[in-house]
């Protein structure tokens, strides 16, 4: 650890001072990610643009962001990391750090500072303040998990669904919804609309009562509930006609309504933020970690995570990066202040803890 | 029923009771799926069983064998008309192949032509079970190829999802496009996947005939101790849950520095395709009689040369069909590949894999109905060639 500690002072250093010293660098890179308009979105804002400047350099990108955990352990274990660096969500990345998978970084070190539209440089720990979750995170950008459903399936003279609790106004919103198969969000979601204030949700929710309590709530919409797994499942079942609201990340539902022109519309109440960033992979070769180190610097400046922005309605990570995205992409974020009256904040820590016990619960239950 | 079959059994025209009672339960049946479209199943199967019921007493006591032909077309008129109105130019067309289906149905019903072609002494029992069982053939085929029916015209589709939306059920040429083919070709990933199993899949195949027909010969000799052990073990890939040989060759593979190289993917895809290759050549090698070889010998071959101037052309069916069978599992193949591959290694079923699970687009079902074309163009070679090879070799009096 010592040893790349020093490693990474002095990476920083000869970066900062822009007298680059003969450095090994590998020419070429597995970054692992998520695949579809998210992955697009990285290569288009980061990728394209540093090979232009090292155009020796090749990159492969590996689709396996979803089973990123376990996949690290095996190579772990056996010794063999093939991976460079690896997009993962905040949760996943405590995971990761606590298991000793990831390498912890000194973000000040090694991110370039962040650049205010009047010059001014902020350091990267301020610049993303809160977001920086864990040692290891290197955060890129702040997503939602919220609900959208067919405009032309609201019923006539209802209003457009606009309540969180709208999910389960059965009578004035016939028809399926689309839930994740998991308890993550819906078990909030379902406190929330039985009458738990919000600052309580986590409290309710650690206690067995508090569990049956979301789980019974949940029972009065489970016969209409189609459970998804994948990202692209809502907007498809949504697309069919097959479901008339579903829950699914914000930036898929953008591409559902402004590039797939389907008749869907945002339901912002209660969405829920998480995070979504780096990870480097412990244990890397020097001559791939300073290829790694060099990227990572490029591709989380101020500019390259506002120009994502351009790609995909997710919300850069850096607070310099806020005011270079484009106007007509603001309203499409999450973070819009039109957007976001009403917002759920996800607990890292409570769903590290509870996870599998509550996991157990609800797979129970699912099955009743 | 065209004419050149042989009339076993003389035709004659059957009670109309027994004709109107079969003709409505298939309208009944046809009936419940209009019916259910249109709101109603219960009122479908009644209008659908009333309606074709009195068509057959129609043709039946009114109209007979003179008038079938004109009888036939208007059926088809009917239908197709009845068909536009309901469901526009889709129902137009449903209709017309209903009305062809039920205007055939009534005649064969009943005038008795389905007993046209088998032995006259057959009981009504014997003759249900005849047709029954093709009935039940037929469903079972179906039941089999819809998905991948499904797949083809849905890989067509103009919009970025598997739906069948409204303008490609009404035919519009709006609804259809090639944009997903296109995708296909221009992306640089699903090329690169493209090109890695063009590469993985033949050079595994070769390997795995290779050592599959050479393993099969020496197994195949009377004197080699523990052939049983020696079988199994190399059989056992076939055996062990693929998920057990992936995670047991990443490990291994990882040690020996061959997890994420071509070579990996190559050697443990051959490993796959051994088994097949050991129990085709094997089969093929049972009919194989041994005083050819010695006979060969004899006449001062050597065995190299006798090996491929007698033997294997007489296995060679069982060797193709064995590399066949190896070929399409390395090609198909997702569980192995995930493992002891890396992202370098992506093959065309990996790709699929993780297009499906991370976005859903009709791009991978335009690669599947490019596979299914490759597929049947192979078998179809195979089979032309193992024909002509016969014939050739006079095995075969075709």
């Amino acid at each position: 650890m010592k040893m790349t500690k020093t490693l990474l002072a002095t990476t920083a250093l000869t970066l900062a001072g822009g007298a680059v010293a003969a450095q090994e660098m590998a020419d070429s890179m597995t970054l692992v990610s998520w695949g579809g308009a998210y992955q697009n979105s990285q290569q288009q804002a980061y990728v394209v643009p540093y090979l232009e400047m090292n155009p020796d350099v090749s990159v492969t990108w590996d689709e396996s962001s979803n089973e990123a955990v376990a996949q690290l352990r095996a190579m772990n274990e056996a010794g063999n990391i093939t991976w460079d660096l690896v997009d993962v969500v905040a949760s996943d990345a405590i995971r990761l750090c606590d298991e000793g998978l990831a390498m912890e970084v000194d973000h000040d070190e090694i991110l370039a500072p962040g650049e205010t539209e009047s010059g001014e440089e902020v350091d990267p720990t301020d610049d993303f303040g809160d977001l920086i979750v864990s040692d290891c995170y290197i955060p890129q950008i702040v997503y939602s998990t919220t609900f959208g459903y067919r405009t032309d399936m609201v019923p006539d003279g209802a209003e457009p669904p606009n309540d969180i609790c709208d999910v389960w106004d059965l009578e004035t919103y016939p028809g399926q919804r689309a839930l994740e198969r998991r308890p993550i969000n819906n078990m909030e979601w379902a406190l929330l609309c039985d009458g738990v204030a919000k600052d309580e949700v986590y409290d309710v929710l650690a206690t067995e009562e508090g569990q049956d309590q979301a789980l019974a709530k949940l029972d009065e919409i489970k016969d209409e509930v189609i459970w998804w797994s994948a990202g692209a499942d809502t907007p498809q079942l949504l697309a069919d006609g097959e479901v008339f609201m579903g829950s699914t990340y914000n930036g898929r539902l953008y591409s559902v309504i402004e590039e797939q022109d389907q008749p869907v519309g945002m339901m912002w109440d209660a969405q829920v933020f998480d995070l979504d960033g780096w990870i480097i992979p412990e244990g890397l070769p020097e001559d791939r970690l300073n290829r790694v180190l060099d990227f990572v610097r490029f591709a989380t400046d101020t500019q390259r995570l506002a120009d994502q922005a351009n790609y995909i309605s997710y919300g850069p990570a850096r607070d310099t990066s806020a005011p270079l995205v484009p106007e007509e992409m603001k309203q499409h974020m999450p973070t819009d202040p039109a957007n976001s009256e009403n917002t759920f904040l996800y607990n890292y820590e409570f769903w590290a803890d509870y996870r599998d016990d509550i996991d157990a619960k609800f797979q129970s239950w699912l099955a009743q | 029923m065209s004419t050149s079959d042989v009339v076993i059994t003389e035709t004659r025209t059957m009670p109309y009771g027994f004709t109107c009672g079969v003709v409505a339960a298939a309208g009944a049946f046809f009936g419940l799926f209009v019916g259910t479209a249109q709101g109603s199943g219960f009122a479908g199967i009644a209008l659908g069983a009333a309606l074709t019921a009195a068509l057959a007493y129609l043709a039946m006591a009114y109209l007979g064998t003179a008038q079938e032909r004109s009888f036939k077309w208007g059926v088809i008129a009917l239908f197709a008309v009845a068909g536009l109105l309901i469901g526009g130019l889709p129902g137009l067309i449903v209709g017309g192949l209903f009305g062809w289906f039920i205007g055939w149905f009534i005649y064969w019903v009943g005038r008795c032509r389905y007993r046209m072609t088998l032995p006259p002494y057959l009981t009504g029992g014997q003759v249900l079970w005849h047709y029954s069982f093709r009935v039940l053939c037929g469903a079972i085929f179906v039941f089999l190829i819809t998905p991948i029916l499904v797949v083809m015209p849905l890989s067509f589709n103009a919009e970025n999802f598997f739906t069948f939306t409204p303008e490609m059920l009404a035919f519009d040429p709006e609804g259809y496009s090639l944009r997903h083919y296109r995708n296909f070709f221009d992306s640089s990933e699903w090329q690169q996947a493209l090109r890695n199993s063009l590469i993985i899949a033949p050079i595994a195949t070769l390997l795995a005939v290779t050592f599959g027909t050479l393993a099969a010969i020496g197994l195949s000799q009377p004197h080699v101790p523990g052939r049983q052990v020696i079988m199994a073990i190399l059989i056992s890939p076939m055996i062990v849950p693929l998920i057990i040989s992936a995670a047991g060759m990443y490990f291994f593979y990882s040690r020996i520095g061959l997890q994420g190289t071509y070579l990996g993917v190559i050697l443990a895809h051959a490993a796959l395709g051994i088994p097949f290759v050991i129990i085709t050549v094997t089969a093929t090698l049972v009919g194989f009689d041994r005083s050819l070889t010695r006979a060969s010998a004899n006449l001062g071959a050597n065995p190299v040369t006798t090996f491929f101037k007698v033997q294997m052309p007489l296995i060679l069916p069982g060797v193709i069909s064995g590399g066949l069978f190896a070929f399409i599992t390395s090609f198909d193949e997702v569980v192995i590949v995930l493992f002891v591959g890396s992202a370098q290694q992506q093959t065309l079923p990996w790709q699929m894999f993780t297009g499906l699970r991370e976005q859903i687009s009709p791009t991978i079902l335009a690669v599947a109905t490019i596979l299914v074309g490759i597929s049947i163009a192979l078998l179809t070679t195979v089979e032309l060639l193992r024909r002509r090879s016969e014939k050739i070799r006079g095995m075969s009096p075709g």
